[in-house]
């Protein structure tokens, strides 16, 4: 802290935050978890996901993008609130194709894991069934986009970390898809299995080759810990 | 053995069997003009869904697929899977301890398996008669009425479903077996578990064996006689046609024992066996290519198991199989409800695999997974607990599945099936009535290979069908349904 620390309020909860920080950066290190998809913490902040929508001095923003401020006053953890969120998980569920029963992600990924932690056991909108391309041509990654939820991850890691722009979305609505800056496939571009982009995906759509199924159940990221523990047990910080 | 197929167009009854495991599975049975009946067919539409639905999959995901194809043996998939595709990984040989798990999870899942059926499905008939009301025929009665077999069914399935959790981290759909190994060794908390119950286990199996033996006795001729013919054998042998459920060479017998083939490698499988397609039915006629069509069609599962080894390497299961052999006075066994018999030594035989295995110091290894020379397909084969199972993968530089060919076990026994329903058929059959006994004992016959037509409504007593009696003009004279 440089001593221009201020506090506000999350959920009737001080939290000390920094100028330039934003809601869900300074609730991170105060160990209050804001349900999330598109953020990660070493990406420029976005915005697509909504996920991370609260009520912000009465109106709803983004946490992700949006700055703290001295005496602001946030609520995050509230029944509609929540019930939002199910309605946006319930959407990307059945917007894709995910069927986490076969899906090499399950127990590791992050749109499973809020589902679990939001209390949703299945979906319960009719799923779309949409066409979505499998790009295998790279020798050491696929993207399966039937289960891309838009978050723009790779795209900010590919270009700010890595610094070659392989992704890029094209389309709108229900028509937008994950695009490639080659004429055809992946194994045309600069890419590589050793990229941040590689391994920033929250689910099952770029994957590592031959590394699926790996880990034993039982021992995948979210089976030991639900999504967001490990914000919430941080040292000094209260568990929900 | 002639073809059963001809057709005549007097009168057609229909039954319906609706199901939730394999799909939806159908027995027509056709009449010639004097009212007598001239072949069955056995529709299912199945797993050629499948075959087509994995094509772009990429390899290392099927084994984890195609265990959802089936709701009683998932894990007889996901390990076949997981063997062929240890050939596209380019391993030969897993390692000691990625093979005992693998068999140790195998072995799980044959005795829940054939727990399964025998107790849950098959019991209620053997025990109370095929003719017994339907609502007595159910495994709810059988607990009432013999608390302690169903002790047993409980028990012993239960346990076959600890090992595979034990072995492959869930009950029902483990993920450990993948290319080239598994992902987890057997934790000593787990096996010292295992260790506890397994004398006990067995000691149920011999129990359960002993009560079929006698039921056996008291019915005598109609254990013998009931849908009884004649037919080749196939199975998977180990060395020296040692009986090997896992892994080994394929053999295939005649009706009176000779050897057809023997030895064969199952990636040859192709050289052996012809997959015909017929028009009516969504399922193959797999046969035996030097006989032919007609002579080629053979029986697999427990009774296929036990005519084709020539001896099995646990103790208590050798001594049963000779006693079992001696029905067939050194020819082989045929009758269709011995099919029975031969899932209870099959069933005693895995309990013994298993506490032999929990004794083995390699499944805590720590030597998992092995990798290869990428290869362009690959082909296993296992004994599942309907019996032989292959599957066929090609897979391209893209590492995506571009085709999938599977011979599950109800295809393999598709034409014995047509057989069993049309011997039914023939002897309980009388006129154009459709009588709760034919039902029944269709019921029954159908039960003695495969129960995953019925099963999952049988345990509840009752098995959905819908009876049409067609007259030549294709009118519906009647029609029943059971529900
Ligand atoms: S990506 Fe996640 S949510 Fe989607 S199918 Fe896979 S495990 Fe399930
Ligand atoms: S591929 Fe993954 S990281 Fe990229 S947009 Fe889709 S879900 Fe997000
Ligand atoms: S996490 Fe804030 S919008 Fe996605």
């Amino acid at each position: 802290m440089n001593g221009q620390e201020f506090f506000f309020t999350v959920d009737g909860r001080q939290v000390r935050a920094e100028p330039g920080q934003t809601i869900i950066a300074a609730c991170d290190a105060a160990g209050i978890y804001i349900p999330r998809l598109c953020h990660h913490p070493d990406l420029k902040p976005a915005g697509h996901c909504k996920l991370c929508s609260c009520y912000i001095d009465g109106r709803r923003a983004s946490a992700c993008t949006m700055p703290a401020a001295p005496g602001m006053v946030v609520i995050s953890d509230n029944e509609e609130l929540n019930n939002d969120r199910r309605v946006v998980l319930n959407m990307l569920f059945v917007e894709g194709n995910h069927i986490c029963a076969t899906c090499e992600k399950s127990g590791d990924c992050e749109l499973q894991a809020l589902a679990y932690r939001l209390d949703i056991p299945s979906p319960s909108l009719p799923y779309q069934w949409q066409r979505y391309e499998i790009d295998a041509s790279h020798p050491d990654v696929f993207i399966d986009r039937n289960t891309c939820v838009l978050c723009s991850r790779c795209i900010r890691a590919s270009r700010d970390l890595d610094g070659k722009s392989v992704f890029g979305f094209a389309g709108r609505g229900l028509g937008m898809r994950l695009n490639i800056d080659a004429k055809a496939e992946l194994d045309e571009t600069t890419f590589s299995a050793i990229d941040k982009a590689a391994k920033i995906c929250p689910v099952g759509c770029i994957v590592i080759k031959r590394t699926g199924y790996r880990t034993p159940v039982g021992l995948r990221r979210f089976d030991v810990t639900p999504i967001g523990s490990d914000i919430e047990n941080k040292s000094g910080a209260k568990p929900k | 053995m002639s073809e059963p197929s001809t057709v005549s167009r007097a009168r057609k009854l229909e039954i319906d069997p609706v199901t939730r495991v394999e799909g939806h599975g159908k027995v027509t049975i056709r009449l010639d003009e004097a009212g007598k009946v001239q072949e069955a067919r056995f529709h299912v539409v199945e797993f050629r869904g499948f075959e087509r639905f994995i094509q772009g999959k990429l390899y290392w995901e099927v084994p984890v697929i195609v265990q959802r194809l089936c709701g009683i043996c998932p894990v007889s998939h996901h390990l076949a899977a997981a063997k062929a595709m240890d050939a596209i990984a380019g391993v030969d040989a897993v390692t000691p301890t990625a093979d005992k798990l693998r068999r140790l999870m195998h072995y799980g899942q044959l005795l829940q398996s054939n727990a399964l059926h025998i107790f849950h499905l098959a019991s209620p008939d053997l025990l109370f008669g095929f003719g017994a009301p339907a609502e007595k025929r159910n495994i709810v009665s059988v607990l009432e009425t013999f608390p302690e077999i169903g002790k047993w069914a409980i028990f012993i399935r239960k346990y076959g479903q600890e090992v595979i959790k034990a072995t492959g981290g869930k009950k029902i759909h483990p993920t450990s077996a993948v290319p080239g190994g598994v992902t987890q060794n057997l934790c000593v908390e787990s096996r010292d578990a295992l260790r506890r119950d397994i004398e006990q286990i067995l000691s149920w199996c011999l129990l359960a064996l002993d009560k079929l033996k006698q039921i056996v006795a008291e019915r005598e001729a109609e254990h013998k006689d009931f849908a009884y013919f004649e037919s080749n054998y196939l199975s998977l042998v180990g060395a020296n046609g040692v009986m090997d459920l896992y892994d080994g060479t394929l053999r295939a017998i005649d009706s009176a024992g000779g050897v057809i083939f023997d030895g064969v490698e199952p990636c040859l499988y192709r050289e052996q066996l012809i997959e015909e397609v017929r028009p009516w039915s969504f399922m193959k006629f797999p046969h035996i290519r030097s006989l032919g069509r007609d002579q080629g069609w053979y029986r697999v599962g427990p009774l296929a198991q036990l005519n084709c080894a020539a001896s099995i390497d646990t103790p208590i299961a050798e001594a049963e199989r000779r006693l079992f052999m001696n029905i067939g006075a050194g020819r082989p066994v045929h009758a269709t409800l011995a099919y029975h018999y031969a899932r209870l030594i099959c069933l005693v035989h895995s309990a013994e695999k298993i506490q032999q295995l929990l004794f083995d110091d390699d499944l805590q290894g720590d030597d998992l997974i092995l990798s290869g020379q990428r290869r362009g397909s690959g082909v296993s084969c296992i004994e599942a607990p309907r019996g032989t199972l292959i599957h066929h993968y090609e897979v391209d530089e893209r590492d995506q599945v571009t085709r999938a060919n599977l011979i599950v076990s109800t295809t393999s026994n598709n034409e014995a099936l047509n057989r069993a329903v049309a011997s039914v058929a023939t002897t309980y059959l009388s006129g154009q009535e459709i009588t709760e006994g034919l039902l029944n004992h269709i019921e029954v016959a159908i039960r003695a290979y495969d129960p995953c037509l019925s099963c999952a409504t049988h345990a509840l007593g009752q098995m959905p069908l819908i009876v049409t009696l067609e007259d030549a003009a294709g009118e519906v004279v009647d029609r029943k349904v059971k529900q």
